[in-house]
């Protein structure tokens, strides 16, 4: 029961990303003052893409067509073990926030190589960017990790979430500089700007898109697909730790969809932050990423001070 | 005591208190003078928050008056000051350029350890939970002076300057339910001097060696290089 | 029956050592075969064929490696006995000084670094044959290489069995002098000869710290052997001064910054299956040293240690892979990583250190079992990639990596077991790599049970620096695997190699994938047995690391961190078929070849790639001040007020800090050390009667 609840709960996960994606959109062109598509229009492109004829460049290997496919799933894994609108469900014991760590790495290292594996310029541009964005942000995401392990003294997700739930509200100083740093840490893992700019058409300013240049067809949809998920997992993680409130506690429907409609307000509030810094903000230059994500770190990093200074007993 | 066992008031000082920290984490980092000048005006507001909330906690109304104090001096009167001074003097478009402020920013997070470390045996004595945060302005302390030694730009030697005051203030507040009003009120004084000599002394600086930049005054020595 | 295996690995590899030494003694044996043919010509047919030159010289070669594998396969029996036998055995040999045989101590720890030896040896010897072939016709007689092959193997072991003082040196020693002509095999090249005689060196000052720090314990407890200096009390002080000369003794064997140069230097230019043993197992060795002396030997640990050891171990993870990112010499590179994995081990240990000398057993055994673990999984996967290393080099004879490219493409099963190796070694879940440095996370995660602030503040900060250098490894190997094996070949002998002929040569490589996969895969009956390592060293075990079955790995308690790397496989399999089924299956079209996106330009060709130089530039800005980098740009220009430019050089050389840093002015200090004290050598013989009279009249004196 709690396994098919468990992959219930992942199904929904997947299947709500595009959804996410399509109200970021959706508020991003308010803030600009632009028509917006409809909420659903990331589900046709997905569809389009799905139907198309793939093509594949000439020097690929099975690297690259197997890429998408071991990122699409590595995304899946890691929504499985994110508890969405429940706590407590066994898949969140399969793996813990390091592990999940680990997983996008394990994406990040396939769609990197298949970058490299045309044997263009862009793609490796994009490779190597994307690999040293990250490589500064994993630091960052850690620390604020252990900030939140340490009061915790867990890093299984659902057991945190449990802990933050059953202390009711602490300001806790150490809680809002792991957010902050996680926030930052999410814009640079997603490739948002300012670290990078989804929407962008000039190979040159690339990282993320450049990458995944020659993907066609069913090929780009598996990676747009996993990009969501990506996001709505950060989003998720975000809001159900720090604000864990409302996420049910146990399998009654009623606990259920109160958990459900509770994530849908947090994830929107979040996604509306997200789309404002998103309108504010321009893309930086690939060298000052670096100041940004020392800044993620030093956030995460007095995140722990703070709780060893000011939350313990000495 | 543990954070989980303080009322919230308790708990918003301690996050007023990390988050003072932060401003002058920011501050290093920062190489706009007007937003360092701002940055530092958002300290002045947060200490004069924490202030009133210890007014509260430590049941000590005395203290709602430094924190009207602190608010109007180092809240607004000053910052505003300084902010008119760098657009009078036009030094609002220079950028210093830091070395690197991101490794500054993380021996910073040295000095915070070491702020900590010291403060330990203090800490200990006490179990009065604000006293946590004897380290905080201790580091504060220390990363103004930071600040002066990494700037070259006298009016960010200013705002440094202040933040040590700030981060002393802090520190009787938190440790010394405030310092006897008299005392108080003789320091903000001569903060509010302090800024207004310092006015005047950047145009005499000026004036003499038409720039703002502290290195030139190595100029002044007297050593046969 | 542990030590009797123990026992037959060394002979084995000391007999194939001496084996070897029969490789130009084929006339003898010739004339040998002459004379039993004379005496049973029926054997005519067939020992003719046997003693034909090139059989004879592939039986020959065969027989070193067989023998080699023996010693692999009982070095696994015995391992395997002691660790999950449980048993301490103990012997004394009838060998050495007459007041001191050599004692012999078989445990649990000895047994593990048993297993961690003979798997790799084991690989070895698959991938030796084919290898070494290649030498057979060179300047250099492959007896040389079988002997020291065999005494440098037979070295580490008996290291591993020493029980004594004397025993250990001695071990040690030919251990060090063994492998020093292994690295001066291919001696004709002068800079090889400075890399051996840099490692001789840095090996002659390691083993005298080593021998010093032992006599700080044998001048407190009286004797040499081991069971001596478990008993002695020693003052923090006099423990402290063994522990740093350990340290620094066992760390320069090991390649702990700043203790590291010798070891790029001297591991690149070996033969690849012996670069495999060094970075593989040697440095092992060292741990197993330092493991040995600290844990064991000495009766005291301090906290200072633990942090130490700690800031060391994270200085060495973050530099090695810095480093390790600028090399484009496949091996430099691997050798480069070496350090940062004997950094993470190290992190592991220094934890360990700490939470002992808090009182917390029982996370010190959890940081030790990292440690452990990770020495196991480098040792697999580090031996893997020199392997595939090597058979790269052995194949396209290029060893930098600019000048390769689209292998993939040419060796698709080389391809498959070096990226098996390359997930490992990045860290990358459901892989070996993975779960150790999971592990050393799971670790630190505990910091709040350390009593001081500044400790408590440091463990997480080294951690999230093995955070970044796990994240900078990918990197490195997303470099290292994308320009050696994707894209388009650099250079014609990349682009015309093919998969090795020999089927050893893919062998070695794979088992030890198969091994790098299995223990990724079902980690935690590995850790179950090293819970007798910990049990006997520290008295205490993870009683919880299955506490929810053995598909699942809770190093703490199941409610603090589980990791099933299995259902994790299982998972990504799965989700990956369904996707295969719905999206290719059913309907989808088939994929369509074609030109890759030229911007409208067309006509690219190999060189348009992007390269390691370039891959890497982004982390050598970031990172600038810990490197020593020189670039020149030359442009050469010419027509009308030098407006057209006619050529470009660009030369960039990134180098160690440590050589201007350290080795330099150290080499400064001794050479004007050696200045001065030379004065004394005038040539004039008068002086020294005079030196030998004055000598005479001060031992008078003292004796009188």
């Amino acid at each position: 029961m709690a396994w098919l609840l468990a992959l219930l709960q992942t199904l929904l996960f997947i299947a709500s990303a595009p959804l996410l994606a399509g109200w970021l959109k959706k508020v991003k062109c308010r803030l600009q003052n632009r028509r917006a598509p409809s909420l659903f229009q990331p589900y046709r492109d997905l569809r389009k893409l799905w139907r198309k004829e793939p093509i594949v460049a000439h020097p690929a290997s099975w690297i690259f067509k197997a890429a998408p496919y071991i990122v699409l799933s590595t995304t899946v894994l890691a929504a499985s073990i994110v508890p969405l609108i429940a706590v407590n469900l066994p898949t969140a014991k399969i793996a813990d926030v390091v592990v999940l760590i680990g997983f996008f790495a394990l994406g990040r290292f396939f769609l990197a190589l298949a970058g490299m594996d045309i044997g263009t310029a862009f793609g490796g541009m994009g490779s190597s960017r994307e690999m040293t964005v990250s490589a500064l942000a994993e630091p960052a995401m850690l620390m604020a990790v252990f900030t939140l392990a340490m009061s915790a003294s867990t890093t299984n997700l659902s057991v945190a979430m449990n802990y933050v739930l059953h202390t009711g509200l602490v300001l806790r100083p150490s809680f809002v500089f792991a957010m902050l740093g996680m926030m930052l840490v999410a814009v640079a893992e997603t490739g948002r700007i300012p670290v990078d700019n989804p929407t962008t058409h000039l190979e040159l300013t690339m990282i993320h898109e450049a990458m995944i240049l020659e993907y066609s067809g069913r090929y780009l949809g598996m990676i747009e697909w996993a990009s969501q998920i990506k996001l709505m997992l950060y989003g998720v993680l975000i809001v159900n730790i720090f604000f864990p409130w409302g996420i049910a506690q146990n399998f009654s429907p009623e606990a259920l969809g109160f958990g459900a409609l509770a994530l849908t307000l947090k994830l929107a509030a979040l996604t509306v932050v997200l789309g404002l810094s998103e309108v504010l903000f321009a893309k930086m230059r690939i060298f000052r990423v670096q100041e940004f994500l020392s800044f993620a770190y030093l956030l995460s990093l007095l995140g722990m001070l703070s709780h060893i200074i000011l939350e313990v007993r000495h | 005591m543990a954070i989980t066992e303080l009322s919230h008031y308790q708990q918003a000082i301690l996050l007023l208190a990390s988050l003072i920290v932060l401003t002058s984490f920011l501050m290093l980092g920062q190489s706009r003078l007007l937003r360092l000048v701002f940055i530092f005006a958002v300290q002045g507001i947060l200490l004069a928050i924490t202030t009133a909330l210890a007014a509260d906690v430590l049941d000590s109304p005395h203290l709602y008056i430094s924190a009207l104090l602190t608010l109007t001096l180092k809240g607004i009167f000053i910052p505003i000051m300084l902010q008119r001074l760098v657009l009078n003097m036009g030094l609002h478009r220079d950028m210093e350029t830091l070395p690197n402020p991101a490794r500054v920013m993380m021996g910073g997070t040295g000095l915070v350890v070491f702020s900590y470390y010291v403060c330990l045996p203090i800490v200990k004595l006490s179990p009065l939970i604000t006293l946590n945060t004897i380290a905080i302005s201790m580091a504060v302390v220390l990363l103004g002076m930071l600040l002066m030694i990494t700037r070259r730009q006298a009016v960010a030697h200013v705002v440094g300057f202040m933040s040590i005051e700030n981060g002393l203030f802090f520190a009787a507040v938190v440790s010394t339910y405030g310092m006897p009003m008299v005392v108080e009120l003789g320091i903000a004084f001569d903060v509010l001097v302090a800024a207004v000599l310092f006015g005047v002394f950047f145009f005499h600086i000026r004036s003499s060696i038409d720039s703002l930049d502290v290195d030139q005054l190595n100029r002044l020595n007297e050593v046969e290089k | 029956m542990a030590l009797f295996f123990a026992y037959l690995s060394v002979v084995a590899a000391l007999a194939s050592g001496l084996a070897a030494l029969a490789v130009d003694k084929s006339p003898g044996l010739g004339r040998f075969a002459h004379w039993l043919l004379r005496r049973w010509p029926k054997l005519q047919v067939r020992a003719a064929g046997v003693f034909s030159e090139a059989h004879y010289a592939e039986f020959h070669r065969n027989s070193l490696f067989v023998l080699l594998g023996i010693s692999g396969v009982s070095a696994v029996l015995a391992g395997g006995g002691a660790l999950f036998g449980g048993a301490v055995t103990t012997d004394t040999l009838p060998l050495g000084l007459p007041w001191l045989n050599w004692h012999i101590r078989f445990d649990a720890l000895s047994g593990f670094f048993y297993l961690l030896i003979g798997l790799v040896l084991i690989a070895v010897s698959l991938y030796g044959p084919g290898y070494v072939r290649e030498f057979e016709h060179g300047r250099h007689p492959l007896s040389v290489l079988g002997l020291f092959t065999g005494l440098f193997v037979a070295g580490m072991e008996l290291v591993l069995l020493a029980d004594d003082t004397f025993f250990f040196v001695i071990a040690w020693e030919l251990m060090s002098v063994s492998s020093y002509f292994l690295v001066a095999f291919q001696h004709e090249h002068a800079s090889n000869r400075r890399a051996a005689f840099l490692y001789l060196l840095m090996a002659v000052i390691g083993a005298m710290a080593i021998i010093l720090a032992f006599g700080v314990l044998a001048g407190f407890s009286g004797g040499l052997t081991f069971d001596h200096f478990r008993t002695v009390k020693l003052t923090p002080v006099w423990a402290s001064v063994a522990f740093v000369l350990a340290l620094f003794g066992f760390g320069m064997k090991a390649g702990l910054v700043p203790l590291h140069a010798w070891l790029p230097e001297a591991h690149p230019v070996a033969p690849s299956h012996i670069s495999a043993l060094m970075s593989g197992v040697m440095l092992k060795v060292a741990v197993y040293g330092f493991i040995r002396f600290t844990f064991d030997l000495l009766d005291q640990v301090l906290w200072q240690w633990g942090g130490l050891v700690l800031v060391i171990g994270a200085a060495s993870t973050l530099l090695g892979v810095l480093y390790a990112m600028m090399q484009h010499d496949i091996k430099r590179l691997l050798a480069y990583h070496s350090v940062e994995n004997i950094g993470i081990i190290f992190i592991g240990l220094g934890l360990s250190l700490i939470y002992i000398s808090e009182g917390q057993q029982q996370l010190g055994a959890l940081a030790l079992v990292a440690a452990l673990l990770h020495s196991l999984n480098h040792a697999l996967f580090k031996s893997l990639l020199f392997l595939g290393a090597g058979t790269i080099i052995h194949q396209t004879h290029e060893q930098n990596i600019e000048h390769l490219g689209g292998l993939i493409h040419r060796m698709p099963k080389l391809a498959v077991v070096f990226l098996i190796g390359t997930l490992s070694i990045a860290a990358l879940p459901p892989f070996n790599g993975f779960v150790s440095e999971w592990l050393t996370f799971q670790a630190a995660l505990q910091a709040s049970g350390i009593g001081g602030g500044v400790l408590r503040s440091m463990v997480p900060t080294s951690a999230s620096v093995l955070a970044l250098a796990g994240a900078l490894t990918a990197t490195c190997f997303v470099k290292l695997y994308g320009v050696v094996f994707l894209g388009l070949p650099r250079t014609r002998r990349a682009a015309t190699c093919h998969e090795s002929v020999h089927r050893g040569m893919l062998a070695g490589p794979a088992w030890l994938a198969g091994l790098c996969v299995l223990l990724g895969v079902f980690p935690t009956p590995m850790i179950e047995s090293l819970n007798v390592v910990t049990g006997q060293l520290l008295g205490v075990t993870l009683p919880g690391a299955s506490a929810l079955g053995w598909l699942w790995l809770t190093p703490v308690a199941p409610e603090v961190a589980s990791y099933s790397a299995s259902l994790v496989l299982v998972g990504i399999l799965l989700t990956g078929w369904v996707c295969y089924q719905l999206l290719y299956r059913r309907g989808g079209l088939e994929a369509r070849r074609a030109d890759p996106w030229d911007c409208g330009f067309g006509g690219l060709n190999a060189r348009m790639q992007y390269t390691a130089t370039a891959f890497s530039m982004p982390i050598r800005r970031i990172f600038e001040p810990v490197f020593d980098v020189e670039e020149t740009i030359e442009e050469k220009k010419s027509g009308p007020g030098n407006f057209q430019n006619t050529g470009l050089h660009y030369q960039l050389r990134v180098s160690d800090l440590a050589w201007p840093y350290l080795y330099a002015p150290v080499a400064r200090v001794v050479t004007w050390l050696s200045r001065w004290v030379s004065r004394i050598q005038t040539g004039n013989i008068r002086t020294y009667i005079a030196y030998s009279f004055f000598t005479l009249l001060i031992l008078l004196w003292g004796i009188s």
